[in-house]
């Protein structure tokens, strides 16, 4: 017999009677106009800058005075293919872009809660993309906040994707002696806009 | 009301000051208190080393001494605790599971079933409450830190009934002192140095006596403030809500 | 500076030779459960989350074997390669087999448990694969030759220094240099060479979606996004327990794991990895290496519901104080106290004895593991299978010193009969551990027993 079917029989044999699932039933009885100043409270936690812009030219306007005199940025998101190299497919090899400064890409929505992003690899073409980058513009819509990760996967449900992720600010470690340190792997910093 | 009083091996032997206090508190409260003679030791030291199957011959010690009671009151939340959840009862005597329905650790009987609202005691001292882990987390005696719930105390409610106790503030208001039965012995290291920490929080902090629900816990901190010859002393709760003292 | 000693007692008294050091040590880590208790206490519905995510666990065990089949289902849909291994040996095998069939002799690998409680690295690098670790800590320790001290913060145990001569030594740092920010911006350089040139990828996995047939990885780095996304081959190992019936389950596991690790909200990169990208192979090792069997052991099953979100160490007062190398195991501290038996009883018999049995382990569990009702448990379990002798020993010892007094000659009945039993092996108060840092009390004139003979019959 292969491992599979030895290791499926001795669980099925082991396995203790069914106990059911619970039903998750969390209430949100807040809305949007309070969700907001939480995730901006929790976002500057997490060291990430925050921008409320009412459309792209007031994005491309900041990044122009901020960010943009960077060697390499890319986005993908085309309103802004004014101010950074646009990429719409997956043209070539992922390691070319190890030189990336700056990477302007969006997120379907946000969480208040813990400040996370749901991105998915067709948002961005190139999955390493938001971690290989140095620094990461993330543009997130503000009606699309929601308060809490029950909500963020019922929106998430149904839809597709082959790699999605929840970004919660740049990459980070507290592995020497607990202090934090911003800039591991990933991003050095992450810049959010909250549009709309 | 008729109560039974079960005192734990350690303080019969060693602190009979705690017994005799819970007995003049109980019977100040009009309970009729019983001490069954022939008790020894509910089992635990040998059950938590992991002969509880050893400890049978206890339980059914325990079982003869504590039958037909309103209430078995213990001034050792441990013991208490020991008894309610690992007494062994034979299943066609129902004598056992109503000893595990009545038995009490004292600041809870004092608190839920005499419901005392009031004291006549007076210990005019800055006192450090010392939560025992098995009156805390076993028998709920306090609420946990790790929960997300309401703050309550028994103990501490007890101890602002007594005149002039000023309670201090910990930096680590439950962390285990390191007792821990045969562990203080066993992992000798561990154990002392956690029960430093402890004692070291309560003088950081101004505790001329560190108090609790469980003498075993205070005896282990009685021994290293001893031994680093300190001013501040461990005394039962028991003795601080049956003083009088100006 | 790594221990070797495989009980827990002598490891632990080792490590309290430097007090100042497990002062430190301690510190650190309650740092880390205040974070906690911050978070989840912000929570109003943390207690009902824990609730759920026992149940779901709950369920999980009971129906594991067909959820295991629609997991593999669904991720052979999603194009994943799937792998049955029944032990670390078979594990390692795979790999190496993945790894010879293209030709590849170098691999990254982000944090898995898994791998080194089957010691994979060692097994590999006999086999001549390079694996370069790449999470922080977890690359720190390795430099070190050592294994993580902790599940979640592989070198909580070495201070700045050492990892600045460490890093001295291996990577061309400055001489005496500590900072973190200096040290962490090097080890970005060093493995960021790495990332790109290494054309396999292993991580761990968090959560494993039977419904999805995808699989969540939890870092805070990007070390294993920057590692699977840039590799031909994707591995990922994960032990068989990880399952979870429905996507929507990663709502509650994702809002408690990062919170009881680190107290931090979530996590950096929650990662969902479903498909294979174009060109790349995917493949999922489930592992059983004794999961099955410990399935079965009633008392001792709901130990398989842990996430390893190291809450249960963090907060453990003797963990803190004697460090993860006295566990002697992959996983230390209270819950590596109730794995490790199901392994191995003889190897493992000093750890459920390496507790207080104080209950802040089973407070804090996300999944609402019973943690120190198994220590308790195992107990009995390991003086029945006649184990006993560290435990005979130490009741032994508490009975002496109860005994050093000749008044306990006054109590009767039976009871005190098992305990008079051990009397003539105590020779002298000298010997017994209690004295070592403690005195003992001052005996009083009479037993309560015989005052209460004297006042009130």
């Amino acid at each position: 017999m292969s491992s599979r079917e030895n290791i499926l029989k001795e669980v099925a044999k082991n396995q203790p009677a069914d106990r059911a699932l619970p039903i998750i039933d969390i209430a949100v009885s807040t809305g949007l106009d309070e969700w907001i100043p939480i995730l901006k409270q929790r976002l500057e936690t997490l060291h990430v800058t925050i921008h409320e812009v009412a459309d792209y030219d007031a994005i491309k306007a900041i990044l122009k005075e901020t960010a943009i005199p960077q060697e390499r940025t890319v986005t993908t998101i085309e309103e802004l293919s004014t101010v950074s190299t646009f990429i719409d497919a997956v043209k070539e090899d992922a390691h070319s872009l190890e030189n990336v400064d700056l990477a302007i890409i969006p997120a379907h929505f946000g969480v208040a809660e813990n400040g996370a992003m749901w991105v998915t690899d067709s948002l961005v073409q190139y999955r390493v993309l938001p971690f290989i980058t140095q620094q990461l513009v993330i543009v997130v819509r503000r009606e699309s906040i929601v308060y809490n990760m029950h909500q963020a996967y019922e929106k998430i449900a149904g839809t597709n994707y082959d790699f999605g992720v929840f970004i919660a600010g740049p990459s980070k470690t507290a592995d020497i002696e607990q202090s934090l340190v911003i800039g591991a792997h990933g991003p050095k910093g992450l810049t959010l806009f909250i549009l709309g | 009301m008729r109560v039974a009083l079960f005192v734990p091996c350690y303080v019969d032997q060693f602190y009979p000051s705690i017994a005799i206090a819970t007995l003049e508190l109980l019977e100040k409260f009009g309970c009729t208190v019983t001490y069954p003679a022939k008790q020894t030791c509910c089992g635990q030291p040998m059950a938590n080393s992991g002969y509880e199957h050893e400890g049978d011959s206890c339980s059914k010690l325990f079982t003869e001494n504590f039958a037909g009671f309103d209430y078995i009151v213990c001034p050792s939340g441990s013991c208490a605790h020991h008894i309610k959840h690992h007494l062994h009862t034979e299943k066609d005597k129902p004598e056992g599971e109503h000893i595990k329905k009545t038995v009490y650790e004292l600041c809870e009987f004092l608190t839920d079933v005499l419901k005392v609202t009031s004291l006549k005691a007076r210990f005019p001292h800055k006192v450090g409450m010392h939560q025992s882990c098995h009156g805390q987390r076993g028998m709920h005696l306090s609420q946990m830190s790790e929960l997300t719930a309401e703050p309550f105390s028994k103990p501490g409610q007890l101890l602002d009934m007594v005149e002039g106790v000023e309670q201090i503030k910990l930096d680590r208001i439950d962390e285990c002192c390191g007792f821990g039965g045969t562990f203080c012995v066993f992992e000798e290291a561990v154990s002392a140095k956690m029960g430093k920490d402890r004692v070291a929080d309560h003088i950081r902090n101004g505790a001329e006596y560190i108090t609790g629900a469980d003498m075993s816990c205070l005896m282990h901190l009685e021994g290293i403030l001893k031994r680093q010859n300190s001013k501040t002393k461990v005394i039962h709760i028991a003795e601080i809500l049956n003083n009088y003292e100006s | 500076m790594h221990s070797t000693i495989t009980n827990h007692a002598d490891a632990a008294l080792d490590f309290n030779v430097d007090e100042a050091r497990v002062n430190w040590h301690d510190k650190t880590l309650w740092f880390i459960r205040e974070k906690r208790d911050l978070v989840s206490h912000a929570i109003p519905e943390w207690e009902q989350l824990r609730d759920y995510a026992s149940s779901i666990k709950n369920n999980v065990l009971s129906n594991l074997s067909q959820y295991l089949k629609e997991f593999e289902a669904n991720a052979k849909a999603n194009g994943a390669i799937i792998h049955w291994a029944a032990d670390a040996k078979e594990h390692n095998a795979i790999i190496h087999e993945i790894l010879k069939k293209h030709n590849i002799d170098r691999m990254v690998k982000s944090k898995s448990m898994l791998t080194e409680e089957c010691g994979l690295n060692e097994y590999l690098e006999a086999n001549g694969v390079e694996v370069i670790d790449t999470d922080l800590g977890e690359r720190i320790v390795q430099l070190a030759k050592e294994p993580p001290s902790h599940i979640v913060l592989p070198c909580i145990h070495k201070k700045k220094e050492e990892i600045g001569e460490l890093f001295h030594q291996f990577l061309g740092t400055e001489k005496g240099a500590s900072d973190p920010q200096y040290l962490t911006g090097v080890a970005r350089k060093h493995l960021r060479e790495t990332f790109l040139t290494r054309r396999a990828a292993l991580t761990g996995v968090n959560f494993a979606i039977a419904e999805t047939g995808e699989f969540v990885v939890s870092t805070n780095e990007g070390n294993a996004d920057m590692g699977a996304h840039l590799a031909d081959v994707h591995i990922a190992s994960m032990g068989i327990e990880k399952i979870l019936p429905k996507q929507k389950h990663l709502g509650v596991f994702l809002r408690l794991l990062a919170r009881s690790a680190t107290g931090q909200p979530i996590t950096t990169y929650s990662s969902h990895f479903k498909k294979p990208q174009p060109n790349q192979e995917l493949h999922i090792i489930l592992v059983d290496n004794g999961r099955s069997v410990h399935l079965g052991k009633e008392d001792f099953r709901n130990s398989l519901k842990c996430i390893r979100c190291a809450a249960c160490m963090n907060t453990c007062p003797v963990y803190r104080r004697s460090g993860g190398y006295s566990y002697h195991n992959a996983v230390a501290g209270p819950i590596g106290s109730i794995l490790a038996p199901n392994f191995d009883m003889r190897k493992n018999k000093d750890l459920p004895f390496a507790s207080t049995l104080c209950g802040s382990c089973s407070n804090v569990c996300p999944v609402k593991i019973d943690i120190h009702d198994q220590l308790y448990k195992w107990r009995q379990v390991l003086m029945k299978e006649g184990y006993g002798a560290p435990a005979k020993n130490a009741s032994m010892k508490m009975m002496g010193w109860v005994l050093s007094s000749p008044k306990i000659y006054d109590i009767s009945g039976k009871a005190a009969r098992i305990v008079l039993k051990y009397a003539p092996f105590i020779v002298s108060n000298k010997l017994n551990p209690w004295y070592k840092q403690r005195e003992m009390p001052a005996p009083p004139k009479e037993s309560f027993k015989e005052w209460y003979k004297k006042n009130r019959k």
